[in-house]
């Protein structure tokens, strides 16, 4: 079945729902690289057009991959909720966005999202402006739960993510020190080691782990190695809180990081049989993020923010605590500039959270894209405005590892001041209690750093 | 009550990474925030340098190398940083000038950092001629590269019907370095050779990798290719431990 619309005096045809999807997103480099980008701006204004006119029931109908084809096209069709799917089978993309924008509530859109599919989150982002996407988000609601809670209302969390270019435990110690000293660190200490072998991994979680419980954080930790690395760390009895891993939206760009869906899932069983979790059994942690497909090849000439949106109905098939897109990380020739930065984020976030899941961002670039700390600025207030379950906290904003900067210690202190957020509930509790003060400007007795072996 | 207190400062003993900033509010003080705004700067300068090649030719020369040009098909800086499949073909008449006189290929490529290939490329080919002629491998021509990315090297090595092909390529700059070195090794050149089929040195200049170091990794390296017919994964560093190892 092909799709067409008339703009301009020039009709416009697409052939399929994937040629559509990607004609009407607004442009970004990855796209163009592909060569899935609308050839024009009128182009891309008809393919918009004739995308709001597709009944959301299509999606059900017409895969962007084939069903044959990837597992994950699989997971997502039959994973479907009919029932949850009812209240807005009716609609059409474009009714879709006004529906959204009226009258859904926080109840409805929880109860939704199960009956979504990532394509029907991803076309719709595709005919919003970046309020429509901050708007929507920000009355989605998803609460998770392993020695803290995220999520609730007023909230917004923080990654502490204590990077050392050599995995030193000194220096990830003393950067652990300093983000909970500027409140950072609620939605997990997470560490990405430079070496990914199990012997080191393992080094780090009890460095980590001995630092939760010396201080008596409520917070979990993690270390960001490949999951393999951390089943075998957890087969040696190393204390493992989350497993992380980076995953993608199709069956072929999951290979190309060494994972399958029957993988994760014993990675989240070997996690859960651990029982470490005090409050609730969120133990997985994704990250995602557009351009990893085209990177990997596997893009089957889906655009990259429907790839994307995708990759999220694999995260949620796992309960995860965290999910975080890594917007800027992968370069400019995916996502050029501080402008395709920004649009990227907010579509990723409002489609996670449609998607009902943990959604974080990592507000980021590297030198060689079109950004600075100004558009990283911009992006985090407007991702604090839609209700962004965590960002980033990294030391000065400069990753000394992954050679990227991210957002700061100081951004997050800065963005929940300027919105009224706090920190998850108990992580709160543990400030006052260990007297981490607002100005920030003494280290409390209880947390001396020669109790974590800074003497 | 911008500055930390003696303690908390002293968490600076332990690593590189911005720690003790110090508060202006929830901000950076100003002194940080300047010094962050300008390793920035440097990096961002680095990004977008043209490569000085009459400067890089000099030196090269000045080591008794033949020194030719080759350009790859990015028309510009920008086109280079969005396009990466330009910066990896050659443009066809440079290609077409070089000899074909086989041995060891030496590639000098802008890559992400043009500052890195003026101020590191020279120093490690310097430490590294003597070593390479020790094993009968001493290239005989430096090829430099702009808009270059490091597949350009598997074009440039076949057309110089080069057994292997060393590339020295400015990394993508950090707030840390703006100008680290990268060096990537590759055995029988030609294109569609896949990252899997090199072995690479990172993180070369004077507060990482040093010259002699890198140097020593980067013959061993070549030497080993040349012996066993292969590069990439399946050619492990093995030598003992004490030595430089690939970074």
């Amino acid at each position: 079945m092909g799709f067409a619309h008339t703009i301009g005096g020039t009709r416009f045809v697409f052939d399929d729902l994937r040629t559509l999807m990607a004609r009407a997103t607004p442009f970004r480099s990855g796209d163009a690289l592909a060569g899935v980008a609308a050839g024009s701006g009128a182009e891309r204004v008809a393919a918009q057009c004739a995308l709001a006119d597709v009944p959301l029931r299509h999606f059900l109908s017409e895969a962007v991959i084939p069903y044959e084809a990837d597992d994950v096209t699989r997971l997502i069709i039959d994973g479907h909720d009919a029932r949850a799917f009812a209240p807005v089978s009716h609609l059409t993309v474009g009714g879709f966005r006004d529906w959204l924008l009226g009258k859904a509530d926080t109840a409805t859109l929880t109860a939704l999202a199960p009956g979504l599919m990532p394509e029907m989150t991803a076309a719709v982002a595709k005919i919003m402006r970046l309020a429509d996407l901050v708007a929507v988000a920000a009355r989605c609601s998803v609460v998770t739960r392993f020695r803290n809670t995220l999520g609730l209302p007023g909230t917004l969390s923080v990654r502490l993510q204590p990077n050392d270019p050599t995995d030193d435990p000194r220096g990830v110690a003393a950067a652990v020190l300093d983000g909970l000293l500027l409140g950072a660190g609620d939605a997990v200490i997470g560490v990405n080691p430079a070496t990914d072998s199990v012997s080191n991994t393992i080094r780090l979680l009890q460095l980590l782990d001995e630092v939760r419980a010396r201080y008596d954080i409520p917070t979990q930790s993690c270390v960001l190695a490949h999951v393999t690395t951390t089943m075998a760390a957890i087969a040696a009895g190393a204390p493992v809180d989350l497993v992380f891993q980076s995953i993608g939206g199709t069956q072929g760009v999951n290979e190309s990081f060494g994972v399958s869906l029957s993988l994760l899932a014993e990675a989240r069983d070997a996690a859960l049989a651990l029982r470490r979790g005090t409050v609730g059994c969120n133990v997985m942690y994704f990250e995602t993020g557009q351009g990893s497909a085209l990177s990997a090849d596997a893009h089957h000439g889906v655009d990259q923010q429907t790839i994307e949106a995708r990759a999220y109905a694999v995260a949620r098939a796992y309960a995860p605590l965290l999910v975080n897109s890594v917007v800027g990380f992968i370069g400019p020739e995916y996502l050029a500039d501080g402008k395709q930065i920004t649009r990227a984020g907010l579509e990723d976030h409002f489609c996670g959270k449609l998607l009902g899941l943990p959604m974080g961002v990592d507000v980021c670039y590297t030198n060689h894209a079109e950004a600075d700390q100004d558009d990283m600025d911009a992006l985090l207030t407007l991702l604090g405005v839609a209700g962004v379950t965590y960002v980033m906290g990294v030391p000065g904003a400069d990753d000394v590892m992954l050679n990227y900067q991210s957002t700061s210690f100081h951004d997050a202190l800065a963005v929940r001041a300027a919105l009224g957020k706090r920190p998850a509930p108990e992580f709160v509790a543990w400030l006052d209690r260990v007297g981490i003060g607002t100005d920030g400007v003494a280290i409390p007795p209880a947390l001396s750093p020669t109790l974590i072996g800074l003497g | 009550m911008a500055d930390p207190p003696a303690a908390w400062r002293d968490l600076r003993r332990f690593t590189a990474a911005r720690v003790a900033l110090g508060r202006a509010g929830n901000a950076l003080p100003t002194a940080a925030h300047l010094d962050f705004q300008a390793a920035h700067a440097l990096a961002r300068d680095a990004v977008h340098a043209r490569l000085d090649t009459a400067v890089l030719a000099a030196d090269l020369g000045a080591l008794g190398l033949a020194v030719s040009t080759c350009r790859s098909r990015a028309p510009d800086r920008a086109a280079y940083l969005l396009r990466p499949d330009l910066g990896r073909v050659a443009d066809p008449d440079d290609l077409a000038a070089l000899p074909r006189e086989g041995g060891v290929a030496l590639v000098i490529g802008d890559g992400l950092s043009a500052t890195a290939a003026e101020r590191q490329a020279a120093p490690l080919v310097a430490a590294a001629l003597p070593m390479l002629a020790a094993i009968g491998a001493a290239p005989v021509r430096a090829v430099i590269a702009t808009m270059a990315r490091v597949a350009l090297g598997d074009h440039i090595g076949a057309a110089l019907g080069a057994e292997v092909v060393i590339v020295l390529i400015g990394e993508r700059p950090g707030l840390s370095a703006p100008d680290s070195l990268g060096a990537y090794i590759t055995f029988a050149p030609r294109p569609g050779r896949t990252d899997a089929e090199r072995n690479c040195i990172s993180n070369i200049r004077p507060g990482g990798l040093g010259f002699p170091e890198a140097a020593a990794t980067l013959a061993w390296l070549v030497g080993q290719m040349r012996a066993r017919g292969l590069s990439g994964v399946a050619l492990k560093d093995d030598r003992p431990a004490g030595v430089p190892r690939i970074g």
